[in-house]
């Protein structure tokens, strides 16, 4: 589900956020646009944007661990956290195996309400996987949230069973500029 | 040498309520404690005492005042877990997920380097992956400043700078992306921990290359036998406890 959807259309700070989001074209690979949130993180005013939308939504859910994927969920994870009043866990994605993610068992106690943040989700591999831990450790997930996500995740579209709460869709490149 | 600062700010506002929806627990799991010695030499130069009317606050400066240590740093210390042996024999890995989990650790430690660079001119906090992603950008949102991320090789998609530094074998490089920062910025350099200081004197040369001017390095953790400070040149270091490398 995306913002927009829900009782956020029209809200100036989406078009911020969109604005501040760089697109790479070809990285990591030919015909991948990648979409760079570190231009994001430049822009405190928007940065703040997404923070405090994320903690507009689950200040009242009732959400007890907020895990963040490396590395960039450990950057929007914190803010959040620190907002809400909740513990961090971290998972870590292994470098030599790009379909393996890893917890800290004792990060996790069992019932925990738990939130996973990411900056991008495009096949939900990684959310996924981030849901299986923390369902193997005791923990309920109660949503997924990222900052930019393929239209396909429009609507009551869910990973595991899980909902999805994405902020905006990939920005476009602009044409002329370059890298 | 330089020393250890710890800094006090006490206002008129009441400090904001921490929320804690969760009973906090820590789960300290090690073979062996090795002693994590607190800074002893903290100078109060930042101590600034305002007419509070809140008894607590006066009560707080009063013990700050006496040992000259901020009362939020025992806490911190201890939440911080040591694993022996990783990640290879006779290293104790200072462990700060279990900062991470203690939700008011954590909360007082990003105050306390808010409290120390709020207001002070700096506009970019730049962080050394992966820790440094977890204490950087709440503290470049409090101040008002730009998160910039410095990342290992081939992470960052635009174009970038690097700089290389020595490992114990080899070398590895960090970088940054070409116009995140512009000269004449003043930032600061956060890590979770500071061991021999190659990491962070790289991340230094590369902001200094393009003109930034380097306030402080700010880290959770030292470990002094290490002697990453001498690495660091003229920037001072900010760090809120000590711990033995071994």
């Amino acid at each position: 589900m995306f913002a927009v959807e829900n009782g956020l259309q029209g809200d100036p700070r989406l078009q911020a956020i969109s604005d501040a989001i760089r697109v790479i074209p070809h990285f990591p690979k030919t015909g991948i646009m990648f979409q760079d949130i570190t231009t994001l993180l430049l822009d405190p005013v928007a940065f703040k944007h997404v923070v405090d939308i994320f903690v507009e939504r689950y200040k009242h859910m009732n959400i007890s661990l907020v895990a963040g994927v490396e590395a960039r969920g450990f950057i929007f994870g914190p803010p959040i956290a620190l907002a809400i009043g909740k513990v961090i866990s971290e998972e870590y994605e292994l470098e030599y195996g790009n379909d393996r993610l890893e917890m800290s068992v004792e990060a996790v106690k069992s019932h925990e309400r738990a939130l996973v943040i990411d900056d991008l989700v495009a096949t939900g591999g990684t959310l996924s996987a981030s849901i299986n831990l923390l369902e193997r450790a005791g923990a309920e997930v109660v949503e997924c949230a990222c900052v930019v996500g393929l239209p396909k995740f429009k609507g009551h579209c869910k990973l595991k069973g899980k909902p999805l709460y994405v902020l905006v869709e990939p920005s476009q490149l602009e044409e002329g500029l370059t890298f | 040498m330089q020393s250890i600062v710890s800094s006090h700010h006490l206002c008129l506002a009441p400090p904001p309520p921490v929320v804690s929806h969760r009973l906090v627990c820590h789960r300290l799991v090690c073979h062996r404690v090795p002693s994590i010695r607190l800074p002893n030499h903290c100078s109060t130069t930042s101590l600034r005492l305002f007419n509070c009317a809140a008894s607590r606050e006066s009560e707080m400066a009063a013990v700050a005042k006496v040992d000259g240590q901020d009362p939020r740093i025992p806490k911190i210390a201890s939440s911080i877990r040591v694993i022996p042996d990783f990640p290879k024999p006779g290293i104790m890995f200072q462990d700060i997920t279990t900062l991470l989990l203690d939700t008011e650790a954590f909360k007082d430690t990003i105050d306390i380097f808010v409290e120390r660079y709020k207001g002070k001119g700096i506009s970019v906090v730049a962080g050394v992956e992966a820790r440094g992603f977890i204490f950087g950008p709440p503290i470049a949102l409090a101040i008002g400043a730009k998160f910039v991320p410095m990342r290992k090789p081939k992470k960052l998609p635009g174009k970038v700078i690097s700089e290389e530094y020595s490992l114990e074998y080899g070398t590895d490089k960090i970088e940054m992306h070409v116009g995140a920062v512009e000269p004449g910025e003043r930032a600061i350099i956060i890590d979770d921990l500071i061991a021999t200081g190659g990491t962070l004197a790289a991340a230094i040369r590369l902001l200094e290359r393009v003109g930034v001017k380097i306030v402080e390095c700010a880290c959770v953790i030292e470990l002094p036998e290490l002697k990453g400070r001498e690495k660091l040149g003229e920037a001072p270091l900010f760090i809120l406890v000590t711990s033995d490398a071994a």
